[in-house]
């Protein structure tokens, strides 16, 4: 958890000193008409580098040696993670009701084993019944594809 | 005078299509409460975008109703389940799952209910009262008071919180630095774009929810690997009438939650502690406090009372102020901005019939919502027993349509996946997620506050001071942000060590 801790301070801090740079390029004082740009976003970082340093020594003088996530834990964690992304990465081109359509398929058939039957039912009763209340109820569009283009939408 | 507008409020909140509204907001809400990973945050930041093309009263209506479903629905994963649903249920299952495995579900339940409906209540009546008031004393508020306000807002997470204070000033300072990417409205430069297009209109609090509270949520729940194996209830009327005849012992504990639940929930800091709060003063108070913990009706009587009645008081502030004092009421106070009304004190002025509309709904809300649960427990208990492998990847599913539908953004997909990663990092590592969506929310009114003060006073900081009501406020609030050195410093100084009763809010 230490270093987890120690990372992640260390990211905050990165950023911090972006925000500091990008103040100092707008301008952080005081214009013709009151304070510039990177005034408030200066003060910000400014404060959030000296809590990132704060928190780096607790969690230096803290002996923590318990990992961030547990061995057997990371697995399952993953097992959500990757299917979730290559599902968003997938609706930049299918669109996102083909998209969920396939990933929640592939997600009940891989994790849950669950029959052919139910897997359609699940995904495509999904997709159509979202496509309908969003795209020809309440008129939000979704990202859509050739599926939908095909189809005439 | 306010009896009339509450009168008012409810001709629009008993108009049938309004009503029909609470109730599917109450069932939509119940299920998000139960479901692992949807709470109430998330699940009104996933439905808002349905409402834009409601009229405002309407859209509200809808919202406040999943709110309160939500916070129902929380209380049976708990009690049934021994999975908290909601941060602020988890006081409950102390109790309420003891309760249920020895065959008293029911009676939990009815408890659980009856004592959230009664903590509604009791706010709904403060709002009822002192909201009018609130109004009338901020329209007299310039910048410096406001920007006093959320300096409040922010010190009572780092006060009163809970948890590390560096890491929640740290999780408000992401939060407005989040907020500040994009165009700068008052002088029109580009901020923390670095020079891409994409980060101009800088990010949507709602993705920022949606990710954050719902894809790390469910990250969570995934690393815990839950089983979920629950306790049956019998509801039937007979059940409900029995606990309703002993619950009335309990009234001092009732009376104690309310107040407690409507303080905490007043100021932002939320119902998770005052849940806690609240059942540690009824275990303290009670002649049997060897019972609690092993299935004592009290200690569900406690914390969901005080539960309900912070919720209900969150609300508070952000329709006379327009500062929300949760992460529900954030994104409640997005879905005004977008509907076009301005959040604040003139609301009352301009359109009374929105503000006393909400009011009047959240009676009718909550008395819909008690009924509903009682009446459906077994049905809304059932979705727990669809197997994990059909609900994670539809609830993924559900948060990336919120997120798309929020701008039109395919980008917000990603950036929620994003934002999902990250609040799971930030709550394993105890940096808590509330302020840096409320700090998120309130970024450009914030900034905007402190520079048109500043422009007042020719960049003077003393003119938060020296103008009374800012001077008070802001007064508190320092307090607030000093009391985590104070307090260890205090305990020392007296000798005594004081237990904590106060965990964090998520």
């Amino acid at each position: 958890m230490r270093a987890a801790d120690l990372t992640t301070a260390a990211l905050l801090m990165a950023v911090g000193a972006l925000v500091v740079r990008d103040a100092l390029r707008l301008g952080v004082g005081w214009g013709t008409d009151g304070p510039k740009s990177g005034f408030f976003p200066f003060w910000l970082a400014v404060v959030l580098l000296a809590c990132c340093l704060g928190i780096v020594v607790q969690a230096l003088r803290r002996a923590d040696r318990a990992p961030f996530v547990a061995r057997g834990a990371l697995g399952p964690v993953l097992k959500v993670l990757w299917p979730a992304t290559a599902a968003v990465l997938l609706m930049q081109f299918v669109g996102l009701y083909v998209a969920s359509a396939l990933y929640m398929g592939f997600y009940m058939r891989w994790i849950g084993r669950n029959s052919w039957l139910a897997v359609v039912a699940v995904s495509v009763g999904f997709s159509v019944s979202t496509f309908l209340l969003f795209e020809t109820w309440f008129l939000v569009p979704m990202p859509k594809g050739p599926l939908e283009t095909w189809l005439g939408y | 005078m306010g009896f009339e507008n509450l009168l008012l409020g409810f001709q629009v909140a008993l108009q049938p299509h309004n009503l029909l509204l609470a109730v599917i907001g109450v069932a939509l809400g119940t299920i998000i409460g139960v479901l692992p990973g949807l709470g109430g945050a998330n699940g009104v930041a996933i439905l808002l975008p349905l409402t834009f093309s409601m009229p405002p009263t309407s859209a509200i209506i809808l919202l406040t109703s999943i709110y309160w479903g939500a916070l129902f629905g929380g209380a049976i994963t708990s009690i049934l389940f021994n999975i908290p649903g909601e941060p602020w249920s988890v006081a409950t299952t102390f109790d309420g799952f003891p309760m249920a495995r020895r065959g008293e579900g029911g009676p939990a339940l009815t408890a659980a209910f009856t004592s959230s409906f009664v903590g509604a209540l009791f706010s709904v009546i403060l709002i009822t009262l002192f909201a009018p008031i609130l109004a009338e004393v901020a329209l007299k508020f310039g910048p410096p008071e406001f920007f006093a306000i959320q300096l409040l807002t922010f010190s009572s997470f780092i006060g009163l919180g809970g948890g590390s204070p560096l890491k929640s000033l740290v999780s408000i300072l992401i939060g407005f630095i989040l907020a500040s990417v994009g165009l700068d409205i008052v002088t029109g430069a580009l901020r923390l774009t670095f020079g891409f297009t994409d980060l101009m209109k800088g990010f949507d609090f709602i993705v920022a929810v949606i990710g954050l509270f719902g894809i790390g949520e469910i990250l969570l729940t995934m690393e815990e690997g839950l089983s979920f194996k629950g306790a049956s209830a019998k509801m039937s009327p007979r059940v409900v009438w029995d606990t309703w005849h002993i619950l009335p012992r309990y009234w001092r504990t009732f009376l104690r939650s309310c107040f407690i639940g409507f303080w905490m929930g007043f100021k932002p800091g939320g119902a998770t502690p005052a849940s806690f709060m609240s059942y540690a003063f009824a275990k303290r108070f009670s002649r049997h406090p060897e019972r609690f913990g092993k299935g004592e009706i009290e200690g569900v009587v406690a914390p969901e009372t005080a539960a309900h009645a912070a919720g209900g008081a969150s609300l508070l502030p952000m329709i006379t102020l327009g500062i929300p004092g949760s992460p529900t009421a954030a994104v409640m106070l997005g879905g005004l901005i977008i509907w076009g009304l301005q959040p604040g004190p003139m609301l009352f002025k301009e359109k009374p019939e929105f503000v006393w509309g909400l009011i009047a709904s959240m009676y009718t809300g909550n008395v819909i919502g008690v009924i509903m649960v009682l009446a459906f427990v077994p049905a809304f208990a059932a979705i727990l027993r669809v197997p994990f492998a059909i609900l994670t990847p539809l609830i993924i599913s559900i948060c990336a349509v919120g997120a798309y539908s929020v701008n039109g953004r395919m980008l917000d997909i990603w950036y929620m996946l994003i934002f999902g990663v990250i609040g799971y990092a930030f709550k394993k590592l105890d940096y808590p997620l509330a302020p840096l969506v409320l700090a998120l929310v309130l970024g450009d009114l914030a900034e905007n506050a402190l520079r048109q003060s500043l422009i007042i006073s020719q960049g003077s900081l003393l003119i938060f001071f020296v103008r009374p009501i800012s001077g008070a406020i802001t007064a508190v609030a320092l307090f607030f942000f000093a009391l985590p050195v104070i307090t260890p410093w205090w305990r020392r100084l007296r000798g005594v060590s004081v237990p904590d009763v106060s965990p964090r809010e998520t």
